[in-house]
């Protein structure tokens, strides 16, 4: 069989990509050097130093929000909704112009296969902006009122660095509002580049201010009292310390948090379907997702059958140079992710659960996870329980349909489900009784600018995309 | 001789039940000149977390009951408080010790409240609700659906305020456990027998009667309660307090709001705020 499935190496070329050896922080429309020590981010798939970055202090913050309010108060909240459209217009331009470029750096400073960061992230972040671009002159008929809140504080995520660049920004934006937004430390490249688009745009300068940073920095964001919005997508534990620090203030906030969707195959599923769904369910992203379909519950009565043809399918993945066209799985975004990643799977084998990783070869440099599955898991393993952020999959068994919404609401989490099934009325009764905020039925892990994307419970609240999205950017009517 | 009237023992309303406090207390509530008015029951954290039981057990049965059904329901509670109006403006003019013009205003208000809110129980999906055109052969529809169960400090207006509170909440589907107003909690407890016989069922309103400050904490940190609603709480520090605590399970929260006037027509943000939104997909294909 690994005759058949031989591939020649199909790299992405990445000189379309030009790294400096420094960065500085994007402030009133310039890079400036930043009053704090600098931070070194690397290719998790080489071990390769990319760029040395500059790491925002107390300072520098302040600095950056008081050119967004300048920005807002002068020029941005006075500028009519239509014109303010034509410069997300024109960005989400410059980004399909750039996508090339864009893809390659995103797949060399995160570590995902170039495949999907041009055929999904890329795209999708284009999307966004044109999207958004066009509430901006129509935020009347949003059911929110057109009024912005001032200034965005925004921290986001490693997993998909530039695509939670485009959720947060784009509706701060198209709502009047101006931003200071962090990149996370390892992925803080295609931000940066993002900033020098919005220069080829000739955004004003503060609309968007980009400090790149750790948690420190993040906080500083967060605390900071002419902050009038905090936006944050990331951990539970974060999201919990955000929300205690905004206790007894007037920010509006809104939380993306963690996950651990079930993902539910009957035995009427289109089997075929139902494993590519449940490959892409956990493997998109080396599992780096925080909607991932992280359990399995399948029917008892195809559970067999199920594992048989998804370690198959799973031995066809191919791991590797994320910048290979081929690359079905790239590295783990840092040192620090794989070993949670490796310290909940050995947990998972402790506990009893049954571990099954796909062969395959892994690069000796860098950092990667063999996609791996773990049978006979019980609802009380941490595997089971815990977000595990990686390409690790926990399979439990159900019977009836009640016993599977039991296993799947049973978590303190409530942000994405799958269902497979050919029963249209077993889907919406399903979809019904799931409490998460997205439900894929018959698919999973799909993504688009006009459909709200955030949780239940303690995945956060507030929604992402669509017209609900405009409502974390907007004063809304009290009453 | 004059005859001696039998007075009404004010307890706690849990689970469709009015139990005293498990705790045995209860605490002197006085009329607006000082004179005693009744011993109210003087709920315990062992009481708010049976409130708390009470509405998550309710919460199944309610939150799936057709949005006909609610509406239904909650028109009812305002047909038995318009039938019981005299008794409720005799407690609101003893209570907060306002004329009989302004309790009339009162009970006016408040019963043309739970008609409002009655009629949006098969409005609101549509309003907040919606298909989204994904780039993509998917269907993609967005609709609310209730958090779940919901702690709320009522603000002082006894039965008004009290209602402009909690009508939003359940209309939707949510289960409530609400403090009344402290210094006047008797029409709270009347209400409650008006939603006990309304076909409300038991736990989708649980009212407790006591010190803010002493049970809103334990309700503000349960793992097991999904927002908190803190309109009537007055101690800027105490509400920071409370915050703090939702953190624990990232309950949703809606702020302090002490200068609502309460005769002013709603905004929907008392129901939204309490809602979340579910995105469902769907391939199309043959």
């Amino acid at each position: 069989m690994s005759n058949i499935f031989e591939y020649a190496p199909a790299p992405e070329s990445r000189a379309i990509v030009d790294i400096k050896p420094s960065y500085g922080l994007f402030i009133d429309g310039e890079f400036v050097d930043g009053t704090g020590k600098a931070f070194k981010t690397i290719n998790p798939a080489t071990e390769e130093v990319l760029a040395e970055v500059a790491e925002a202090s107390d300072a520098d913050v302040d600095a950056a929000v008081k050119a967004a309010r300048r920005a807002y108060t002068r020029v941005w909240s006075r500028m009519s909704g239509a014109e303010r459209a034509k410069y997300l217009y024109r960005i989400a331009r410059i980004i399909q112009e750039r996508g090339r470029e864009l893809a390659v750096l995103e797949s060399i400073d995160n570590g995902k296969p170039i495949k999907e960061s041009r055929d999904v992230d890329i795209p999708v972040v284009a999307a966004h902006f044109f999207y958004y671009a066009g509430w901006a002159d129509k935020l009347e008929h949003s059911g929110y009122g057109s009024t912005p809140l001032g200034v965005a504080g925004q921290i986001i995520p490693w997993n998909f660095p530039l695509l939670m660049l485009a959720w947060k920004i784009a509706p701060a934006l198209a709502c009047g509002n101006t931003v200071v937004l962090k990149p996370a430390e390892t992925t803080p490249l295609t931000a940066l580049l993002f900033a020098e688009i919005c220069q080829q745009a000739d955004l004003p300068p503060g609309v968007v201010n980009i400090v790149t940073g750790a948690g420190e920095t993040g906080r500083a964001i967060v605390s900071h009292p002419d902050v009038d919005k905090v936006a944050f997508t990331g951990s539970t534990d974060v999201g919990k310390a955000i929300a205690r620090a905004v206790a007894g203030t007037d920010k509006k906030v809104t939380l993306e948090l963690g996950g651990k969707a079930a993902n539910i195959v009957f035995d009427d599923a289109p089997l075929d379907q139902a494993i590519e769904g449940i490959v892409n369910g956990i493997f998109f992203n080396q599992g780096h997702v925080c909607c991932a379909g992280s359990r399995l519950l399948v029917q008892e009565s195809v559970a067999d059958e199920v594992m048989e043809r998804l370690k198959r399918r799973m031995a066809t993945l191919r791991v590797g140079d994320p910048l290979d066209k081929n690359t079905d799985v790239g590295a783990i975004n840092s040192a620090e992710q794989l070993a949670k990643i490796r310290e909940l799977s050995d947990i998972g084998e402790a506990e009893g659960a049954e571990r099954w990783s796909a062969p395959c070869e892994l690069p000796s440099n860098g950092y990667w996870f063999a996609p791996t599955v773990f049978t006979g898991v019980s609802q009380a393993h941490r595997i089971a329980r815990e977000e595990i952020f990686g390409p690790v999959l926990s399979v439990l068994t159900f019977r009836t349909p009640s016993e599977a919404i039991e296993k799947a609401n049973n978590t303190p989490f409530g942000l994405s489900a799958g269902v497979w099934t050919d029963k249209g009325s077993r889907i919406l009764s399903m979809a019904n009784r799931l409490r998460a905020g997205v439900v894929w039925a018959n698919t999973f892990n799909k993504f688009d600018p006009t459909s709200p994307f955030g949780g239940y419970k303690e995945s956060g609240y507030g929604r992402e995309g669509g017209r609900h999205g405009l409502e974390g950017y907007l004063k809304g009517e009290d009453s | 001789m004059s005859r001696i009237d039998v007075r009404k023992t004010y307890k706690l309303y849990i689970g469709g039940q009015f139990p005293r406090s498990e705790s045995g207390r209860s605490y002197v509530v006085n009329d607006a000149k000082g004179r005693l008015l009744a011993n109210a029951a003087q709920a315990s954290r062992k009481d708010a977390r049976d409130a708390v039981v009470a509405a998550r057990s309710a919460f199944g049965g309610w939150s799936t009951k057709t949005a006909y059904n609610r509406a239904q329901i909650v028109y009812r509670i305002a047909e038995v408080l318009e039938g019981r109006r005299e008794q409720f403006e005799a407690e609101l003019k003893a209570a907060e010790g306002i004329s009989q013009a302004k309790a009339r205003s009162y009970v006016d208000a408040a019963i043309d409240r739970l008609v409002w809110y009655a009629g949006w129980a098969d409005k609101i999906t549509q309003v907040v609700g919606n298909a989204n055109p994904v780039a993509g052969p998917y269907f993609n529809l967005s609709t609310p659906e209730p958090s779940g169960v919901i702690a709320v400090v009522a603000p002082r207006g006894a039965l008004l305020g009290l209602v402009s509170v909690v009508a939003p909440l359940i209309i939707t589907g949510n289960t409530v456990v609400v403090i009344a107003s402290e210094e006047n909690p008797l029409t709270a407890i009347t209400l409650g027998e008006v939603m006990a016989t309304s076909d409300l069922p038991g736990g989708v309103v649980n009212v407790l009667t006591g010190s803010v400050a002493e049970i809103a904490p334990w309700l503000a940190s349960h793992m097991d309660v999904n927002g908190i609603d803190l309109t009537g709480v007055e101690d800027a520090a105490l509400a920071t307090e409370l915050e703090v605590a939702g953190a624990d399970n990232l309950k949703r929260v809606r702020r302090p709001a002490p200068d609502t006037d309460w005769l002013v027509e709603p905004a929907l943000d008392r129901m939204t705020r309490f809602l979340e939104t579910k995105t469902v997909w769907h391939p199309i294909g043959v």
